[in-house]
């Protein structure tokens, strides 16, 4: 090569997949240059504090950030930049300062960003996504603070039970009939509501936010029906949107996120498969054989990691041998998709895809205290919830994980 | 051997650890996570992996 250093593999996105997938591919072998290209200035963090006990507290770096391995001690970590651009031809990407970076081989991982209501740019509007955001939003939650959460799913309702333990006077405004309803349907949903207003959350359902006042500071939310709700914070959770305009013009399958196979490389909207691109985390739609050959985007928390692995093993592979890579592809995946939510006393934790359920029914314990529900589809489970019960839950997690036949409970 | 801290403090025993290293992480009957402090090197990869997946970031391996 005369003396020509070989391209690096380059992964944009420096959070939780992006970290999974360079141990993983120094795990299975590959130790050549790597490169991870990450748009905030933080090296990778657990996000899911930052809606609860983090947010709580205060709020660092240190008190999130994952710990470095070893293996990835001479990882490149280029912080602060943007990628806006790739060529899949020449395989290159291109940074927000017009640098062109050649890969050998590139890892989506780019993730979601907070979608934001279509209304006045008003300071007091917040996200919860990021560190920066979790930082700035800290600063406002204080005793008495009139606190509007628009939307009802986990993060609304997370830092809906955050905010009142902090003292602030809080109301959830959401479409919704319920919170947390598409995921967990209503039986669960209804308890939520319940506890959530015994303590003190006011909610607003079956309503959107359709103005603010304010002028250097936010005032007032007013609702569809004409309520003026008094808002000195207004918090957005109603759900994300993919980093994905970067690869505008590719070829790449991106109707929702980017499509990948089951071996987590991407895949061109005329069918084609890309062994030298792979796509992890929250942006990859992938088949999942745990429950069926569709490909889904799931934003549960275990999903980097696991498809993060997933990708570095099998590109490891295509960079060590063709029969490495042969076997590689061969091997299963089924990662079994799990989350938790913690919210005042109430410490969720699921199992599988609940979202999928056509039926729902009390496996163990009472609603009103702790319980465990099972979520099914046609005779099989897809998915359990436990509601406190943690030790309980854990046999239900290896019925689905073989197929969900086994309906009846089990201890 | 490898060494093993769980941050008790930091831990809401959620048990997807014992799925990873169930040789060294269990939930007992009051849903509380019990571990053993030290292990064979070859239980280094299951607890590599029950760090990656604990909720709370609570595991180390003490090097």
């Amino acid at each position: 090569m005369d003396g020509v250093a070989p391209p690096p593999v380059i992964i944009v996105g420096a959070a939780m997949g992006g970290l999974r997938t360079a141990e993983g591919l120094r795990k299975g072998g590959y130790m050549g240059p790597l490169t991870v290209i990450g748009e905030e200035p933080h090296a990778p963090y657990n996000r899911p504090p930052l809606s609860k006990d983090v947010l709580a507290g205060v709020v660092t770096h240190e008190s999130v950030a994952f710990p470095q391995r070893a293996s990835t001690a001479d990882v490149e970590w280029m912080l602060g930049a943007r990628v806006v651009a790739i060529d899949l031809t020449a395989r290159t990407v291109t940074t927000d300062d017009e640098v062109v970076h050649p890969y050998a081989a590139l890892v989506i991982a780019t993730g979601l960003r907070p979608r934001r209501l279509d209304l006045p740019d008003i300071p007091g509007r917040h996200t919860v996504r990021t560190l920066d955001d979790a930082i700035a939003l800290r600063d406002e939650l204080v005793p008495g603070a009139h606190v509007v959460i628009v939307g009802s799913g986990f993060i609304g309702c997370e830092v809906a039970a955050t905010a009142r333990k902090l003292g602030c006077e809080v109301t959830v405004v959401s479409p919704s009939a319920l919170p947390i309803v598409r995921p967990l349907g209503s039986l669960l949903a209804a308890e939520i509501l319940a506890r959530q207003e015994a303590h003190g959350v006011a909610f607003r359902l079956g309503h959107t936010v359709t103005g603010l006042v304010g002028g250097a500071r936010l005032h007032e939310v007013v609702l569809d029906d004409g309520t003026v709700l008094p808002s000195d914070v207004l918090i957005e959770a109603i759900g994300s949107d993919c980093n994905s305009e970067w690869l505008a013009g590719a070829g790449l399958d991106c109707s929702d996120g980017v499509l990948a196979d089951a071996a987590m490389r991407a895949v061109s909207v005329d069918g084609s498969v890309h062994d030298d691109v792979y796509v992890v985390g929250d942006i990859a739609r992938f088949p999942n054989a745990m429950f069926d050959d569709v490909p889904r985007r799931v934003e549960h928390w275990n999903i980097p990691t696991d498809t993060g692995k997933r990708a570095g093993f099998v590109l490891a592979a295509w960079l060590n041998s063709p029969e490495a890579f042969s076997d590689a592809v061969q091997t299963p995946f089924a990662p079994m998709p799990a989350f938790w939510s913690n919210q005042f006393e109430m410490a969720l934790q699921a199992y599988g895809l609940p979202g999928l359920a056509d039926g729902i029914r009390l496996l163990q314990g009472s609603l009103t205290s702790e319980a465990v529900v099972g979520y099914y589809r046609g005779d099989r489970m897809v998915g359990v919830v436990g509601l406190g019960m943690k030790a309980a839950l854990l046999p239900y997690r290896k019925v689905i994980a073989e197929g969900g036949l086994s309906v009846s409970p089990v201890t | 051997m490898i060494k093993i801290e769980v941050d008790m403090a930091l831990c809401q025993h959620y048990g997807q650890c014992v799925f990873e290293a169930p040789n060294i992480f269990t939930l007992n009957d009051d849903d509380k996570l019990e571990y053993v402090a030290s292990a064979n090197d070859s239980e280094r990869d299951n607890v590599e992996s029950a760090v990656d997946v604990c909720p709370m970031q609570a595991i180390r391996i003490v090097e």
